[in-house]
C-alpha cells in the first residue's frame, strides 16, 4: 500500500488514483472504502468512478473540474476514512451443479493437481473469494482467494462458445461467465443464477469489494432455480 | 411513428446516442457515437436535443425506404449519399417524404456517417441509454446492428430547426491526420519509445472497430528490465495500448478495462478523428499538455454553439 496516493493522467477527462502496486486485499478495501465514499458524497463534475484492483479511475466534466483539485479532495478523503461508516462487504452465495455437462473440464483439473473430482469440489465451495471487480463482459467477476491446490493452465485451443453462468479456473483465478462468449477458462461447473440481466431494474448481482461463495447443487435443484427465472 | 424500413442494412450500421454512463463499474462500456462533433452537429440540425439517438454508418452505409415524412441531416464522414438516386447535401437539414430512397453510395472520406431524424431514432431505452453494445446483446435494435427488413421508429419532433452548417466549419477527414494526446497513464514504462512514438506515422490496420484501433508501424519499445504488462485496471476512450509485441492499438467506446500499459490518451475532442480513420489510413502523434486539450475541448463547443445560432428555428 502507497502511503498516500499515487495520480496519474488518462487523457483530458480522467484521473487515475493508484493505492498500492500490488493485487492485495487490504489495498482493495481501501479502493472500496474510497469508492463508497463517492456513491455517498459525490464530488462536484465528477461523472462516473470505475474501481479496479489498486485503483479508481474518476471520470470528470472538464467544464465543471479539474485534476487539481480532484487530487486534493482524494487526498483528503483518504486520510480522513475513519470518519465515514461503511457497510461490512456483503457474501453472495453462488449455488454451481459441478461436472459433467456443465463442467466439462473437472476431470481434467483434477487430474492436474492429483486431486479426485469430489475433492476439487469439496475445496472450489470451502473458498471464500473477493471480488475485486468487474470487466471483461457485463457483470464478470475478477476473483481474489482461489486455493493453490486448484491452479490450472487456461485451455490450449479457447472454446468458441462458453455459456453464460460457467464456472471456471485460468491460472489462479476462479471466475463466472456473465454472457455467452468465447472463453479460454477450465470449466468446473455452472451455476443457474443471472450476474448479468439487463431487463432487471438491478441488472448486476455482484458489486467490486463485496465477496462470493460457491455452494454445491444437484442437477435437479439446478433446473428448479433456472425455472424460476423463466417465470 | 415509423420512419425508416432498412432494405440493406449496411456493413455495420447500428442505433448510437451519447454514451451509457454510471455502468461501467459492473463492466459495461459507455458505447455511443464515436465521432461525437459530427453526432451532435447532426441533432442539432434536426432540432433535437443533445443525447438523441441516431443512426452511425461505417464506411459502406444502409439503404433505407422512408415511411413517413420528416427531417433528416447526415454528418460525418462523407459515405456518398443518395436521396432517390440524386446526390444528398451533408451537414445540411433535409425535409424527406414517404418512399424517398436513402443509400449510399461508397466512401469519398472518414469513415463514419451519423443520420439524424428529428425526434431521434426511438428503441427502448437499455439502462438509460439506447446505444447498441453488441459484445452485451443490448440498447439498438435488439442488441444488434440493423439488418434487412427492420423497421425504425422515430421519436416526436420537439423542436424545428433548418440550416446548414458553414463550409469553415465542417471538419476534413484526410486519409493522413495528426491525433493530439497527453501523456500516461503509463508513460514511465517506457523512455526511448517515447520519442519513437511520436516521430513515427502508423497505419490503421484492418482490426479497427468500436473497440479499438489497432495500428501497424514502428514497435515501440517498453524500458529495459520493465514489466510489459500492469495489473488490470480502468481504461478510457482514447487510450493508447502498447502490448509486448509494440504495436499500439488505440482504444474506442467498448471496453472497460485492461491490463496493458497505456503510453498516452487520445484528448477527447480527438477520438472521433480516430474513428474517422479507415484501414490503411495513416496516424501520427502530437503531444500537448491538460491546459491545451481543455483548451481544443471548449473551442468545439464553442464551434457547436455556433452553428446551433446559425440555424432558423
Amino acid at each position: 500500500m502507497y502511503d498516500k496516493p499515487r495520480f496519474l493522467l488518462a487523457g483530458d477527462r480522467g484521473l487515475l488514483v493508484e493505492f498500492g502496486a500490488s493485487i492485495d486485499p487490504e489495498i482493495n478495501q481501501k479502493v472500496r472504502h474510497i469508492f463508497l465514499s463517492l456513491e455517498k458524497t459525490p464530488i462536484d463534475g465528477v461523472t462516473e468512478v470505475i474501481p479496479t484492483y489498486r485503483s479508481i479511475l474518476i471520470f470528470y466534466d472538464p467544464f465543471q473540474s479539474d485534476p487539481e483539485g480532484l487530487k486534493k479532495e482524494i487526498v483528503d478523503r483518504a486520510n480522513s476514512l475513519d470518519k465515514w461508516e461503511f457497510p461490512p462487504p456483503k457474501t453472495t452465495e453462488i449455488p454451481v451443479c459441478y461436472g459433467d455437462n456443465f463442467g466439462p473440464d473437472l476431470e481434467f483439473v483434477a487430474q492436474h493437481n492429483n486431486l479426485t473430482p469430489e475433492e476439487v469440489i469439496q475445496i472450489h465451495t470451502s473458498g471464500t473469494y473477493l471480488i475485486y471487480m468487474l470487466g471483461f463482459t457485463p457483470g464478470f467477476p475478477f476473483l481474489g482467494g482461489l486455493s493453490e491446490s486448484l491452479f490450472t493452465p487456461r485451455l490450449e485451443n479457447p472454446r468458441q462458445l462458453v455459456p453464460a453462468g460457467s464456472v471456471g479456473i485460468a491460472n489462479n483465478q476462479t471466475g463466472i461467465y456473465s454472457v455467452d462468449s468465447p472463453g479460454g477458462w477450465q470449466l468446473i461447473g455452472k451455476t443457474p443464477i443471472k450476474l448479468y440481466d439487463p431487463t432487471s431494474p438491478s441488472p448486476f448481482l455482484l458489486k467490486a469489494g463485496n465477496y462470493l461463495r460457491f455452494t454445491r447443487i444437484s442437477i435437479k435443484q439446478f433446473h428448479e432455480i433456472a425455472s424460476r427465472y423463466r417465470d | 411513428m415509423e420512419i425508416f424500413e432498412v432494405i440493406q442494412p449496411g456493413v455495420y450500421t447500428t442505433v448510437q446516442d451519447s454514451g451509457r454512463f454510471s455502468y461501467q463499474q459492473f463492466g459495461v462500456p459507455v458505447c455511443g457515437v464515436v465521432d461525437s462533433f459530427a453526432y451532435r452537429v447532426a441533432n442539432t440540425l434536426v432540432g433535437n436535443f443533445q443525447g438523441q439517438a441516431v443512426l452511425e454508418a461505417t464506411i459502406f452505409g444502409p439503404t433505407l425506404k422512408v415511411l413517413n415524412q420528416g427531417f433528416i441531416a447526415v454528418t460525418g464522414g462523407n459515405l456518398s449519399p443518395l436521396i432517390n438516386n440524386n446526390p444528398l447535401p451533408m451537414w445540411k437539414s433535409i425535409a424527406i417524404h414517404t418512399d424517398d430512397i436513402l443509400q449510399f453510395k461508397g466512401v469519398k472520406s472518414g469513415c463514419r456517417a451519423y443520420i439524424a431524424v428529428a425526434g431521434g431514432i426511438d428503441v427502448p431505452l437499455v439502462m438509460g441509454s439506447r446505444s447498441t453494445y453488441v459484445a452485451g446483446k443490448i440498447g439498438g435494435m435488439k442488441g444488434r446492428p440493423l439488418s434487412a427488413g427492420d423497421r425504425l421508429n422515430r421519436g416526436r419532433e420537439i423542436a424545428k430547426a433548418e440550416g446548414h452548417v458553414p463550409s469553415e466549419l465542417i471538419p476534413l477527414y484526410p486519409d493522413d491526420r495528426e491525433i493530439c494526446v497527453i501523456l500516461g497513464p503509463q508513460d514511465d514504462y517506457f523512455s526511448k519509445g517515447i520519442e519513437k512514438f511520436f516521430t513515427s506515422t502508423f497505419k490503421v490496420s484492418t482490426k479497427a472497430d468500436r473497440m479499438g484501433y489497432r495500428l501497424e508501424g514502428n514497435s515501440i519499445i517498453h524500458r529495459g528490465g520493465i514489466e510489459k504488462s500492469i495489473i488490470s485496471e480502468p481504461s478510457v476512450p482514447g487510450g493508447i495500448q502498447v502490448p509486448p509485441d509494440g504495436q499500439p492499438i488505440i482504444l474506442l467506446v467498448e471496453q472497460t478495462v485492461g491490463g496493458y500499459t497505456k503510453i498516452a490518451t487520445v484528448i477527447s475532442s480527438d477520438i472521433g478523428k480516430v474513428g474517422q480513420a479507415k484501414p490503411g489510413d495513416r496516424i501520427r502523434f502530437r503531444q500537448v499538455d491538460i491546459g491545451e486539450a481543455h483548451k481544443i475541448l471548449k473551442e468545439e463547443e464553442e464551434k457547436i454553439e455556433l452553428i446551433t445560432k446559425s440555424l432558423s428555428r
